[in-house]
């Protein structure tokens, strides 16, 4: 579990993050949603270590990111996946080498072993034959398979993404929401979602964390964000007609 | 940023890059592969520019000799001189620092715009380690070669320009490159390859990693790039000079 206590982060005079405490529990699929500007990056980069908080703590099942020597920090990075917005494949490496590289950089597996472990990984996310291609020759979907490929591939107990959904197709974003919360349900692993896609919001999110002005203005799933009547929630998620209709639906079928 | 935060920023740089790699293997496969593009890869412009040059050198240095009591020997001795100790490991050098430090800069700073450095730290490994060190390692080994290789194409396009041009006798300029030989000279042009070489992968990569922006700054920090490696090559030869032959 990671229990976010009080985290406060600043950048010059610019008080980013202002107070956040929230928690994401293992097997569930957690989002952070909010506007340009509110505070979602920085938020993503403290859990993920990039930034020390000023004051607060994280802790990850107990273990508090402040109190983490170097040896500790370079073990908690070994737990942890991440999915970058643009997939942040090494454009030198094929499929392959790209999903395999963990493996070769942490492990001492012969090399057997670690095929065999990419193929399971990669028929997992639906990329069988090709291995041997370069990030270059694949689509937008395919460069987001390999990265939760790559992601996983070292069993991590955290898994966190960065707009996993940006620059795809609808339908190519549903099989990428639909893959991370099957990953996440199967591995029982704790998947934090930086996003602005509310397509995600109303399928995926078993918690949802919306922060405003580097606050925490709302938490909950994503059937009481149906029904929720914080108006900041309200004005960011249902700004579209079509989302206002969809909430109108839900509310009325109720 | 002043210049003075730079140069500290650098060295800092440095300290991340001169730690043990975190796995021999990978690192062994990194160096290779940096050796084919860093030094390989330069190995046809370096051997044509060379073989040119050196010829230019034989054949300026013959029209300027017009005297008759200046023995026409003195061609192939100033030719080898001017090779051995500025054109190969200095020209050569600059060469370099065109050719491989824009490609340094680009290829680690797209990897900065597209988070593939992001993607490394939060794995858990030394990017400064895992990208700059095998480009220093394949630099400073390989250019030696590739500077040796140069003095004698030098040489061999001052003796060709001769015999094809006919302006002087061929047993003159043998006598010339023979005469008075130092191997001290050739040693000095080996140290000076060296530390040139550490510039030529450690200046690009700077400028590569800490980039910011997109696609078109990588552009532009290739291009400050190669003149920061230029002007700082030109000032350490002075001072290489100065320390090493007076």
């Amino acid at each position: 579990m990671i229990e976010v206590n009080d985290i406060h982060k600043s950048f010059g005079e610019t008080k980013v993050l202002k107070g956040i405490s929230t928690s994401f529990e293992p097997g569930k699929t957690s989002l952070i949603i909010g506007q340009s500007g509110a505070g979602k990056t920085v938020f993503l980069k403290s859990l993920l270590g990039l930034h020390l908080p000023e004051e607060g703590s994280i802790s990850y099942n107990g273990q508090i990111n402040t109190e983490m020597s170097i040896e500790d920090k370079r073990e908690f990075r070994k737990e942890l996946g991440m999915v970058f917005q643009g997939s942040a494949l090494f454009d030198s490496l094929n499929v392959e080498e790209n999903v395999m590289f963990p493996l070769t950089m942490f492990t001492k597996q012969t090399r057997p072993e670690m095929l065999e472990r990419v193929n399971t990984v990669l028929k997992r996310v639906d990329l069988e034959n090709s291995n041997k291609k370069f990030p270059a020759e694949l689509s937008g979907g395919m460069q987001k398979r390999v990265a939760i490929a790559r992601a996983i591939i070292m069993n991590p107990k955290y898994l966190f993404c960065d707009e996993p959904n940006s620059g795809l197709d609808p339908s190519t974003s549903i099989l990428i929401d639909n893959l991370i919360q099957e990953i996440t349900d199967e591995y029982k692993i704790i998947t934090v979602i930086n996003t602005h896609d509310m397509n995600s919001v109303m399928e995926i999110g078993d918690k949802i964390v919306f922060l405003k002005n580097g606050l925490k203005a709302w938490e909950g799933s994503s059937k009481e964000i149906f029904k929720t009547d914080n108006q900041a929630v309200v004005d960011f998620v249902y700004s579209s007609n079509l989302f206002k209709k969809v909430r109108e639906a839900y509310l009325n079928e109720k | 940023m002043n210049y003075i935060e730079h140069v500290g920023k650098y060295f800092m740089m440095l300290g991340q890059v001169f730690k043990a790699p975190q796995k021999y293997r990978v690192f062994q496969d990194a160096v290779f592969r940096e050796i084919e593009q860093l030094g390989i890869k330069s190995v046809g412009i370096i051997s044509f520019i060379s073989f040119f040059i050196g010829g230019v050198i034989a054949l300026q240095t013959a029209l300027n000799i017009s005297d008759p009591l200046i023995p026409k020997m003195l061609i192939g001795f100033a030719t080898k001189r001017s090779i051995i100790l500025e054109f190969a490991p200095t020209f050569c050098s600059i060469i370099l620092a065109g050719k491989v430090g824009s490609y340094i800069t680009s290829s680690i700073g797209s990897m900065r715009v597209t988070e593939q450095i992001d993607a490394l730290e939060i794995m858990g490994v030394n990017s400064l380690n895992y990208l700059v060190l095998p480009k220093i390692i394949a630099a400073v080994f390989f250019y030696p070669f590739l500077i040796i290789l140069g003095m004698f194409l030098g040489i061999f396009g001052g003796w060709a320009a001769g015999i094809l041009s006919n302006m002087f006798y061929e047993a003159d300029y043998l006598e010339g490159i023979q005469f008075d030989f130092q191997s001290f000279l050739i040693f000095y042009a080996l140290i000076k390859t060296v530390i040139f070489a550490f510039i030529i992968a450690t200046v690009p990569s700077y400028h590569g990693y800490y980039v910011k922006g997109g696609s078109l700054e990588v552009g532009k920090a290739s291009t400050q790039s190669v003149v920061w490696t230029i002007v700082i090559i030109v000032i350490a030869n002075y001072f290489l000079t100065q320390m090493l032959l007076t």
